[in-house]
């Protein structure tokens, strides 16, 4: 079996499963966030009753990301919904915006949007704030309302985007019925070339097999190559699965990954005990490749989907008016590090947005130095309007007053996120490209799609 | 209900979930009843003006007068968002008859029971124009061209089939006594 088979067996309490199996899983972890939770809480309400309890409340995560920083009255109302229903369900891991678990949460647009306006407990976007906070173990299974859930597949898991309806069914049974994907492999080798980063890895591989190639499938990156990648980087790779339209992504366990998990599970008192998977010497594939990390390049993504790929240098006679750095696949601490790595003691020429992942990271590049300067202060100093509010912000535009959304059509915007369909960051007239946060960087400095080694050199 | 008429609405590949429903409409909950209605009136809101200048609903309607949506490749790709099929449920659309179907998309199809997912290998896209009639037959596993009398087969929905025509996974597990009834 593949590590994606050998996982869902083991969650379905069978000995062996095949693709194409329809079985019941039990779940791990269900996340939802305030976009899908008030949804997701009302299906749950309405089909197991007004007084119905979680199955498990140590494993129900919530946690506020999307639409926090916007004075949209409905918005703010979503979040109170989640708190609500959190106190009354006694929820340990609902990572508010405020502190007052009886308040209400209202953004102050008086105040701006750069400066931080959320309590001790908010823990930024999803799908970074999961592992950061202890929820993601090897082995285990993992469902959230939300596509990009499979970023957490980083950890040697089962972790797929579902609905509201199937949330609100495990919410109230701790179970549900899927269907067992085939498994694609992607054998990664050799390591990668300066100024060339994960994102650019995924990028090539969605472009290889196409923006559906993946549907209904598992996507395993396995091989030699990976001991060379970090966690951070083995998360923005699995993030992106759902772009090749896969149900998940998988990595196999190694000491990373162990070095990163038994550092964060337990400090919140979540579970630290875990049992990884390995794939059996016989596990089949319906699709297998190599990929030489050594030989990729800087890679873009560009308008309208992210199967269209090109290589950074083909693309520089491309204008933009914007960039953007950010996100669950792109806000991470590295990511920003190599932005700042490029932008260092230089201007951008175009409007360029900063919105790291979670508060630790916030925490993180305002507390790095390099030098005399921390990370926050040579981002600031190259132009960039970089924000303390984490959160998804812009990645998927959300509300009007959302910071960095494109709220003008025609606006070209080249962006570190994992989506680019039409409309996906504002005007659906607007287009954007996807790349590294090193292109990203690059391209900001000239106003135009920029191979980032012409900066940090070969 | 296994039989639909009326005329049709085509979109090409890769329409994703922010077309289907664009983001900054996800303020709305999908189970509080006027929200529900709101949704519908944004369904297929993102598709780019020059691409699609007729409106899959019109400004100020709350409904579609297209109970049927025709497609190219991936339709539903992107987000999770069950506000997709919701929303084309809540205009009343009836069925999505596409080349193929992302995942999720297809999967909250079934669960929530809004609209019936249809897989077609012929390309209908290129064939069908917006506005065209149309009669799909579920039971048949069909769909007719009206004005060209051509008949095209459907994939059979098999398994999920049941689910969607009970209105979803609850009330299919609810009316298979896998649930108790009514909370």
């Amino acid at each position: 079996m593949t590590l994606t088979e050998k996982l869902l067996a083991r969650a379905a309490g069978k000995a062996s499963v095949q693709a194409g199996d329809n079985i019941w899983v039990n779940a791990d972890v269900l996340m939802t966030h305030d976009v899908c939770g008030p949804g997701t809480i009302g299906v749950f309400k309405r089909e197991f009753g007004k007084t119905a309890k979680v199955w498990d409340r140590n494993r129900v995560v919530i946690i506020p990301d999307h639409y926090i920083f916007t004075a949209d009255s409905l918005s703010n109302r979503n979040v109170d919904i989640l708190r609500d229903f959190a106190r009354e369900q006694g929820l340990p891991y609902f990572y508010d915006v405020i502190d007052d678990p009886s308040g209400a949460w209202k953004f102050d647009a008086a105040k701006g949007n750069l400066k931080r306006q959320f309590g001790s407990n908010y823990a930024g976007v999803c799908h970074a704030a999961l592992p950061a906070k202890g929820h993601t173990r090897p082995g285990e299974v993992l469902f959230g309302t939300d596509s990009h859930t499979c970023m957490a597949g980083a950890f040697n898991e089962f972790a797929t985007g579902i609905g509201n309806t199937d949330a609100g069914f495990v919410m109230g049974t701790g179970k549900l019925l899927i269907k067992v994907p085939e498994t694609m492999r992607f054998r990664l080798e050799g390591k990668l070339q300066p100024g060339v980063m994960a994102k650019d890895i995924i990028l090539h591989i969605i472009g290889e097999i196409g923006f559906d190639g993946a549907t209904y499938r598992a996507m395993q990156f396995d091989g030699s190559g990976i001991a060379t990648l970090s966690m951070d980087d083995r998360m923005t790779i699995a993030n992106m699965a759902i772009e090749a339209g896969g149900k998940n992504g998988i990595f196999p366990f190694d000491a990373r990954t162990a070095e990163y998990v038994n550092a964060r599970t337990g400090l919140n008192g979540t579970k630290q005990s875990y049992e990884p998977v390995e794939a059996d010497a016989d596990q089949k594939f319906v699709y297998e490749t190599v990929v030489d990390l050594s030989k990729l390049e800087p890679t873009v993504a560009c308008h309208p989907d992210p199967g269209q790929r090109k290589t950074a240098k083909e693309l520089s006679h491309l204008k933009l008016d914007r960039a953007y750095v950010g996100s669950c696949t792109g806000g991470k601490t590295s990511d920003f590090v190599e932005f700042a790595r490029v932008l260092r003691g230089k201007k951008v020429v175009i409007d360029t947005f900063g919105v790291p992942a979670t508060p630790d990271i916030v925490r993180d590049l305002q507390s790095t130095r390099w030098g005399h300067q921390t990370i926050w202060q040579i981002l600031e100093e190259a132009g960039v309007r970089m924000t303390e509010n984490a959160g998804c912000a812009a990645c998927l535009g959300g509300p009007v007053d959302t910071f960095g959304r494109m709220n003008q059509g025609g606006l070209k915007c080249i962006s570190a996120t994992n989506r680019n369909f039409p409309g996906r960051m504002g005007s659906k007239e607007s287009e954007v490209y996807l790349a590294s946060p090193a292109t990203v960087a690059a391209s900001a400095l000239t106003g135009r799609v920029t191979d980032p080694r012409e900066y940090v050199g070969n | 209900m296994s039989k639909f008429t009326g005329p049709v609405y085509v979109v090409r590949d890769n329409i994703d979930t922010d077309q289907i429903i664009p983001a900054q409409f996800l303020n709305l909950v999908p189970t509080i009843a006027e929200e529900y209605e709101k949704l519908g009136s944004y369904a297929l809101n993102g598709l780019p003006n020059a691409l699609y200048p007729v409106r899959f609903v019109k400004d100020g309607a709350m409904d579609t007068e297209f109970p049927i949506v025709i497609a190219g490749r991936n339709f539903g790709c992107g987000s999770s968002r069950e506000h997709a099929p919701i929303a084309l449920g809540a205009a009343n659309c009836e069925c999505v008859v596409a080349e193929s179907f992302a995942r999720i998309y297809f999967r909250n199809c079934i669960a929530t029971g809004e609209v019936y997912p249809i897989e077609c290998p012929e390309r209908l896209c290129d064939i069908f124009k917006t506005g065209d009639l149309a009669e799909v037959d579920i039971d048949a596993g069909t769909i007719r061209h009206v004005a060209t009398g051509k008949v095209y087969s459907l994939k059979p929905l098999g398994e999920v089939r049941p689910v969607i025509d009970a209105g979803g996974i609850f009330d299919y597990a609810r009316k298979n006594g896998m649930m108790p009834k009514a909370a």
